[in-house]
């Protein structure tokens, strides 16, 4: 099986992590990833006014090349994975920005969002699926405590992303569980870490995770997983006392599927 | 009503009659002690037409763009967009930025990733 993948900005830089051990993990459980020619980043935050058109194009410019190449699309940061689904959505269903869009663009057929949109943890739940993963697992992390982070851009506006429940996620505890480790859950798993504010607020995102840090922690969290490069340089930045090592989901699915040392 | 309260609902696309003061939003916002202007506020400042009061409001730039007050509302009015709209009126005047290329070297860290970079160009300037 071959998707479309949109690494982003960010995996091509300071989150390479994220990226190799996604690729290695892919080949192990049965798919490719064949990254999309001259992506153009996504912004990194859904543009809201609902008359902003040009600065959603290179997600409108991501998805149709998919859309031609006949694959679903896949892609693994959150604020990525929360822009093209966003971007998708205005397509198929906002008839305004939609017309506008393909207005400029020209393309020799519309653009109407007819491409999935594909989280890697979303391929791994409904198309491999986690019994499957946890058939292939050969290097089990037995005992060790996992608390998920979500954060806000995996999850949010449940409606339009798909991508679990925004209140009550549980894929990415399945997916502890099928590494063989045990998750830990917390109330502040989907709370915000402060994302771009710590550029100019500092304190602001200190009192976010460290809030984020006494909450997993006391529910006895050893070790945060997350999907998103922003909130895992948040996390690392923080001075809380509470602070635990942070690491991306795929590094974890690369060492229990013994690809790890591949990378 | 006057033209920026316009502006703000066309760029917002959101219907501030619709609130029925619940709360939630504020109860949801992660940046509540730091807004001056609370996010239920914000609907409340359209409907009387103060948006001289949002536009100047420290609120807009303290928001975090997590989606909790959409995501909770059950009026569907998205508090938060209505914070970007009014922030889209500030910076899409000259000078409006939040953030100033020049600014950016001496906030940088050797570990800060790209995402944090273009996602705060993106939301503190046009």
């Amino acid at each position: 099986m071959k998707y479309s993948y949109y690494p982003g900005c960010t995996l091509k830089n300071k989150a390479q992590d994220l990226d190799r051990y996604a690729r290695a993990s892919a080949l192990k459980l049965g798919f490719e990833l064949e990254e999309i020619p001259d992506w153009q980043c996504c912004g990194g935050v859904y543009p809201l006014g609902s008359d902003e058109i040009a600065s959603k194009l290179a997600s409108v410019r991501a998805l149709n090349y998919a859309k031609e190449q006949g694959q679903d699309l896949i892609t693994l940061c959150s604020a990525c994975h929360h822009v093209l689904k966003r971007v998708n959505d205005d397509m198929k269903n906002v008839q305004d920005i939609s017309d506008r869009a393909n207005n400029y663009m020209k393309l020799d057929e519309p653009y109407r969002g007819e491409t999935k949109v594909l989280h890697f943890l979303e391929v791994i739940r409904d198309v491999i699926g986690f019994d499957e993963l946890k058939k292939m697992v050969v290097n089990p992390l037995t005992g060790k405590k996992i608390g998920a982070y979500y954060g806000c851009l995996t999850l949010r506006p449940g409606k339009i992303l798909e991508f679990d429940n925004p209140e009550n996620p549980k894929i990415m505890e399945d997916f502890i569980r099928a590494i063989g480790a045990e998750p830990v859950i917390y109330a502040n798993r989907n709370e915000c870490c402060g994302g771009y504010i710590s550029l100019k607020e500092g304190e602001m995102a200190q009192d976010r995770t460290k809030k984020i840090f006494d909450n997993c922690t006391d529910m006895g969290a050893e070790m945060l997983i997350t999907a998103c490069p922003l909130c895992r340089y948040n996390l690392n930045k923080s001075e809380a006392d509470s602070k635990i090592p942070v690491y991306y989901f795929t590094e974890l699915l690369a060492e229990a599927l013994g690809v790890k040392e591949d990378c | 009503m006057s033209r920026d309260a316009e502006m703000i609902r066309e760029i917002s696309g959101c219907d501030p009659y619709r609130c029925m003061k619940c709360g939630k939003c504020s109860a949801s916002c992660p940046s509540f002690n730091e807004m001056d202007i609370k996010p239920h506020q914000f609907v409340s400042y359209v409907l009387r037409d103060d948006i001289e009061s949002l536009v100047n409001s420290k609120s807009l730039w303290k928001c975090l763009s997590c989606f909790a007050c959409v995501e909770r509302c059950p009026r569907d009015v998205k508090p938060g967009k209505l914070i970007d709209a009014a922030r889209q009126i500030v910076e899409r005047q000259q000078g409006g930025d939040y953030l100033k290329a020049d600014e950016i070297p001496e906030l940088l860290d050797p570990d800060m990733p790209q995402q944090l970079l273009v996602s705060a160009f993106r939301r503190y300037r046009r």
